[in-house]
């Protein structure tokens, strides 16, 4: 069952230099993650400042859309109309380094079934000008 | 000895509070005017005497009653005269306020200065304005923008986040966590102001609706009408004033972790154990000293996560410390959350809680007064990023 219905809706972040490509990136297939070309260290939230080595070199990097549940709640109440609920609210690490976190859902899935340590794959919905990044269970990763 | 931190130099001389409702009969406004006058009048002072005015987190006027009142609407309607002001929203927590009075009375900036924190969410509601900033069909330059897109509207939905994997790596059990209600309500059936006083049990915990996992309906704290003051003079002034010395003995206000709602790099404990650290560094007293926790309760885990934080009990351990509810209840080694807390007293904001603490320090708690005397307060806030504490003695 998909919790996730693409009608679900969304406030919308608005964009700037720093955040555009972590929003649009999705129109490529990509998960944009700003990552210091001097010393490969991930920055997020994207800022053009690498708070590990000090470099200005610090751009929007393709990564591989892989991570890892690091915390999740099931929302029980529809807070404006027309939302669908249960939802996943879930907290994700990615693959390429464990203190990058993701706000997101977790959806093509029963909430009920998402727990904590759970592998999951990134994918996009359009809304309007934004790709947002949505994750779903790594069906690599289940028995 | 450490008695050279400048917050040992500022005591509270005076509290006030409004009548706290599910619905006002009067403005935010006149709330906040009934919470001043009443804590200047606690004191024994007059209006001519305030010269210092702050609050948090400064008026927010969008309609959802989060902080409708801030320090030029009150000081006007007071015709106040004063020599410093400041409203205080990035710091540590509702408290951040509290800080920057120390800070300005010990600078010599000011005397007496009433510190405030007034709500209106109870009629905001009631109006349909849930959450002013989130709004679907909107783009957001809100600080939480990065939960924007994701359902997270909501602190219930954002804080159930970090409770989550608190629950994750401690493995308490819900119905350990129950017992936060369970004391707050009985605490409350005390207590003639509270909001809610009906007895709670623990089948009617277990059974109450989910809101945002693992938080339940009364883990979640009561969207109020109603203001709170609360006066603090230099220590050598309090002395020659009405009401028993309340010094501050120590604070807690740092912040050494990421300061993002969604990068927070701790997320089982929240930013509290540095705080506590920091408190604790600043005071002869520790943890045994402690008479009366009035812990910060926006939400059940708020209190829980303190109770480790603050060394009342190990890390993780928490649920075995509340089983029951004996220690914590009022008769207990630890009394905590004594007029209801915020859960069922209802949301003041933490300055429900600083007003209970004096009010349990200065003897006036009648069918809720702790007994034997109690000396030494412990008092917390917020959640997430936010955090803030300190230590409350009477001389």
């Amino acid at each position: 069952m998909s919790s996730q219905p693409s009608e679900f809706p969304r406030t919308l972040p608005a964009l700037d230099l720093d955040n555009e490509a972590f929003w649009t990136g999705g129109k490529n297939g990509e998960l944009l993650i700003n990552r210091c070309d001097d010393c490969g260290y991930y920055v997020h939230p994207p800022t053009g400042f690498c708070p590990s080595c000090e470099s200005r070199d610090v751009r929007p990097q393709p990564v591989s859309g892989r991570g890892e549940i690091v915390t999740m709640t099931v929302n029980y109440r529809a807070w404006f109309p027309d939302i669908p609920v249960p939802y996943v609210v879930a907290m994700v690490a990615i693959e390429e380094q464990q203190d990058v976190r993701l706000i997101t859902n977790i959806v093509d899935c029963d909430p009920l079934s998402v727990e904590i340590g759970d592998k999951v794959r990134v994918r996009f919905e359009q809304v309007e000008d934004l790709w947002i990044p949505l994750f779903f269970p790594d069906p690599e990763a289940r028995p | 000895m450490t008695t050279d931190y400048p917050e040992k130099g500022i005591a509270i001389t005076g509290i006030g509070q409004s009548k706290i409702s599910r619905g006002a009969q009067k403005s935010a406004l006149g709330l906040t005017i009934d919470a001043v006058m009443d804590a200047i009048e606690d004191a024994g002072l007059e209006r001519k005497d305030i010269d210092g005015l702050a609050c948090w987190p400064g008026a927010i006027t969008d309609g959802s009653g989060f902080a409708p009142v801030g320090i030029p609407a009150l000081q006007d309607a007071l015709r106040l005269k004063v020599n410093w002001y400041a409203n205080t929203r990035e710091t540590s927590g509702q408290f951040g306020a509290m800080f920057n009075v120390i800070a300005a009375l010990n600078a010599g900036l000011c005397r007496h200065a009433i510190v405030f924190r007034t709500m209106y969410q109870a009629t905001a509601r009631k109006r349909g304005l849930v959450n002013a900033s989130f709004q679907p069909g909107q783009r957001t330059y809100s600080h939480m923008a990065w939960h924007a897109p994701y359902g997270a509207f909501v602190a219930v939905t954002q804080q159930a986040l970090y409770f989550a994997r608190y629950v994750h790596e401690s493995g308490i059990r819900p119905e350990q966590v129950a017992q936060i209600a369970l004391n707050g309500r009985r605490n409350a059936s005390l207590n003639p102001a509270a909001i809610y006083r009906t007895p709670l049990t623990l089948d009617e915990y277990m059974e109450s609706p989910m809101i945002s996992s693992p938080l339940r309906i009364f883990d979640c704290d009561v969207p109020i009408d109603g203001s709170t003051a609360i006066l603090l003079s230099r220590r050598e002034e309090a002395k020659d004033m009405r009401n028993p010395v309340l010094h501050i003995d120590s604070i807690g206000c740092n912040m050494h972790y990421r300061n993002n709602w969604s990068q927070l790099d701790a997320l089982a404990t929240q930013a509290q154990p540095e705080v506590a650290n920091m408190m604790w560094n600043r005071t002869d007293l520790c943890p045994k000293d402690v008479d009366i926790a009035e812990l910060y309760d926006g939400f059940s885990f708020h209190s829980i996560n303190w109770l480790e934080n603050f060394g009342f009990c190990k890390q993780f351990e928490a649920g075995d410390f509340i089983e029951g509810g004996h220690r914590i209840a009022l008769e207990g080694e630890l009394p905590i959350n004594t007029n209801g807390g915020a859960l069922s007293a209802g949301r003041m904001h933490a300055y429900g809680q600083i007003h209970e603490a004096c009010i349990q320090l200065w003897g006036r708690g009648e069918a809720r007064q702790v007994k034997g005397d109690p000396r030494v307060v412990a008092l917390s806030t917020a959640g997430g990023p936010l955090a803030g504490a300190f230590l409350l003695v009477k001389e």
